[in-house]
């Protein structure tokens, strides 16, 4: 059905309201904005930009444009995105397949991702920025490695924590102390790095899971900021705020990457020295790792323990009148989370070969949380896009000269991230409160043709 | 023991005493659940009837009484030592709430596999089986699917399986969760107000399916309920509490006549109340 016929918006009028106001507001901005007073050698003088002088007046004209046009109107409404105009339910099975689908051409995309860049830089003489994309990559995918492992702990378990990072630390400091104090490698380390975390997680859950809702959450806050402080005084172990230096990056199978040693990747292949081969092994580490959380994820959510999982989540109390051990359930969801926490950050480690305190503040506890929120909770393609967005976008802004046009040279996007997180959140909770991906795919199925789950049905949990 | 398992009550309640600080909520309560019965509690609003299926399953601790059960194979438990999830797992107390607690997100099927947990899970071989898919797991949920979808066919709710629970009709939400505790192949199954809400077709539809349970399955069934017609129709025993105490206690038809349930239900006749007054009045 055709909602009924409305009055078409008067555009005419609309425009000379907008150009009134583009003009009130050039009358407002030409001095306060328009010039600018510079200290130079000669006294003061003054500077014109008009560029931001246009960009404002642009958007004043444009924002009072749209108002007018749409938001005055009565039966306004915050518009549809492409992507939430079908009815979920509908098309709940069509829409996973999409999932599905989607979530496989992103992972094949991944997997080639370096090696064609190295094809096309090395073969067909592009001039792509291959390491530093690659190490961006590497930057994005162990937040989307931190945000798949917290989706365990907040996505299914329904268990909010604030304090994810402290697991990361224990990983990091795990390799960083192993590998600086006995010369262990990574790859024995790694192991050990998660059930390290795994077992901080255990020792975590065991005071604090008889809390539920924010009391867990501030506890364990204060824990990752326990974690951090111990770190920062805890000097003949960890280095205190000097941190731990020189702490080696992964073998290829016992060859460095290094530029010369009696060892070294280049040599052993006879190629050029590149330092982007160190990076590719890196991506592909920390590929493989984020990919073996996934997939583990994906299996223990068709699992008993999954389910209880999310059956705590849903409704804990129907959980304990069923025979489920909550206690041991919300447990195995901490260790389980902190382990690829752990893995996680004895790969951060190997990659920085320099840990400190700095690196695992509140922050970080809180840009992984968004990321899960933002993708949308439980949803394991949601987190990796969120991530994808909120890491790799504010980076690639870096580098776009746009936005130095407008706000000036020395504009630095990345510095307004927190900024941009608060608006992602808030658009995100306007058009999609349950976060991008929000449909829940049931884990057994009695029928063929079984849709997806709105997500309106779906509880965030309580503890 | 003495008695031959057969003939021992499944649940025997003995001076069940409930406090919450000075409130005294249940006082000296005692009565017994017998095998292949179904034991209706029932009593006016505020008489403590909830409060003692609290203390059955585990979610109160009594503060003083004795609550035993007794299964089929003749093992014992003392469930007010017990904690709730033990309850149900070793124990085999299964429950329903008087306000619905199904999990909404999940599946009508995930629900009911959520409740064979324990089955699903039971030694560390199988709990790391499952992990890389041992066949030994993979037969065990094969069965745990196939007694679900045997129960979804009882409770009539097979076409919607793969709905979200939280998306079915109020009746069927009802159905769903006590075929939800009877997947945990409990001995005894407790309904808080199972008819609550229910129109007089699907009320029939639900004294049918207790029956049945009663009959097939080796479950007893304690239930709340305040529609008297289901009382009534369906239980072969029944136990009024008011205030918290056991003021009748048997048959049906003998517990309807009872004064003091009349009494406790209607209120006393008038000239009782006026007597009572010259009484006191002197």
């Amino acid at each position: 059905m055709e909602p009924p016929v409305r009055e078409k918006p008067r555009l005419v009028p609309a425009l000379i309201d907008a150009a009134l106001a583009a003009g009130l507001a050039f009358l407002l901005f030409c001095l306060v904005l328009g010039v600018r007073t510079v200290d130079g050698v000669r006294g003061l003088t003054l500077e014109p930009r008009p560029v931001l002088l246009a960009v404002v007046v642009g958007i004043v004209f444009i924002g009072r444009l749209a108002l007018n046009l749409f938001w005055w109107d009565r039966d306004w409404r915050f518009p549809k995105l492409p992507f939430t105009g079908r009815s979920e339910k509908a098309t709940g099975a069509r829409a996973a397949g999409d999932i599905y689908r989607i979530g496989l051409i992103l992972i094949g995309l991944a997997a080639v991702f370096p090696l064609l860049g190295l094809v096309l830089n090395n073969v067909f003489g592009a001039n792509l920025p291959l390491l530093y994309l690659i190490d961006l990559s590497i930057l994005v995918l162990t937040y989307v490695m931190l945000g798949w492992g917290l989706n365990i702990v907040v996505g299914l378990a329904g268990l909010l924590d604030l304090g994810y990072v402290a697991f990361y630390a224990v990983g990091a400091y795990t390799f960083g102390i192993l590998a600086t104090t006995f010369g262990w490698s990574f790859w024995m380390c790694l192991p050990l790095a998660g059930i390290l975390a795994a077992f901080w997680g255990i020792i975590l859950g065991f005071p604090v899971l008889r809390l539920r809702g924010d009391y867990l959450a501030i506890v364990t806050l204060a824990f990752g900021e326990i974690i951090r402080v111990v770190l920062q005084n805890w000097t003949e172990l960890t280095g205190g705020p000097n941190g731990i230096s020189n702490i080696p990056e992964p073998t290829f199978f016992g060859l460095e990457f290094a530029f010369r040693g009696d060892n070294t990747f280049h040599q052993f292949f006879g190629l050029p020295y590149d330092p982007v081969y160190g990076s590719i092994w890196l991506y592909y580490i920390i590929f493989m790792l984020a990919l073996i959380t996934n997939v583990v994820t994906l299996r223990l959510r068709r699992l008993p323990i999954g389910r209880a999982w999310e059956a705590l989540r849903e409704d804990e109390i129907a959980c304990r009148s069923l025979g489920i051990n909550t206690t041991l359930t919300k447990l195995s969801a901490f260790a389980t989370g902190a382990l690829f926490g752990g893995f996680a950050g004895s790969f951060f480690a190997a990659r920085q070969s320099f840990i400190s305190p700095e690196s695992f503040t509140f922050i970080e506890s809180a840009i992984i949380l968004s990321i899960v929120v933002l993708g949308g909770m439980g949803s394991q393609l949601g987190v990796a896009i969120a991530a994808v967005v909120m890491i790799g976008g504010f980076e690639a802004l870096r580098h776009t000269d746009s936005l130095q046009l407008i706000f000036g040279a020395g504009f630095d996007p990345t510095l307004y991230r927190m900024l941009f997180f608060g608006l992602a959140m808030v658009a995100i909770m306007v058009w999609r409160p349950r976060g991008l991906v929000s449909t829940r795919q049931p884990s057994v199925t009695l029928h063929k043709d079984a849709g997806a789950i709105s997500g309106d049905l779906v509880s965030e949990g309580r503890g | 023991m003495s008695a031959a398992p057969a003939e021992m009550p499944v649940l025997r309640v003995e001076h069940l005493t409930m406090r919450f600080g000075g409130l005294v909520a249940v006082d000296d309560v005692s009565f017994e659940v017998r095998r292949g019965e179904i034991t209706a509690l029932i009593g006016p609003n505020g008489a403590g009837k909830t409060t003692v299926f609290n203390c059955i399953t585990g979610f109160y601790k009594p503060s003083e009484g004795m609550i035993t059960l007794t299964q089929t194979n003749g093992r014992r438990y003392l469930l007010e030592r017990l904690d709730d999830h033990v309850i149900n797992a070793k124990a085999g107390v299964a429950r329903t709430f008087q306000n619905i607690r199904l999990f909404p997100g999940m599946t009508v099927l995930e629900n009911l596999m959520v409740a064979q947990h324990q089955m699903l899970t039971k030694g560390p071989a199988r709990a790391l089986g499952s992990l890389i898919g041992l066949s030994a797991y993979r037969r065990a949920e094969q069965n745990a699917v196939d007694l679900a979808a045997s129960w979804l066919e009882r409770v009539g709710l097979t076409a919607r399986a793969d709905q979200a629970a939280g998306d079915l009709p109020y009746g069927d939400q009802r159905r769903l969760e006590i075929a939800r505790a009877m997947c945990t192949r409990p001995e005894l199954l407790c309904l808080d107000e199972p008819a609550a809400g229910l129109n007089a077709r699907e009320s029939d539809e639900l004294n049918g399916l207790l029956r049945s349970i009663c009959a097939e399955e080796n479950t007893a069934i304690l239930l709340i309920e305040h529609d008297m017609s289901v009382v009534m129709q369906i239980s072969d025993h029944v136990v009024v509490l008011d205030h918290g105490s056991v003021i009748a206690d048997g048959p049906p038809s003998k517990v309807q006549n009872d004064e003091h349930v009349i009494a406790a239900y209607l209120g006393v006749p008038d000239e009782e109340v006026e007597a009572v007054e010259k009484e006191v009045g002197g």
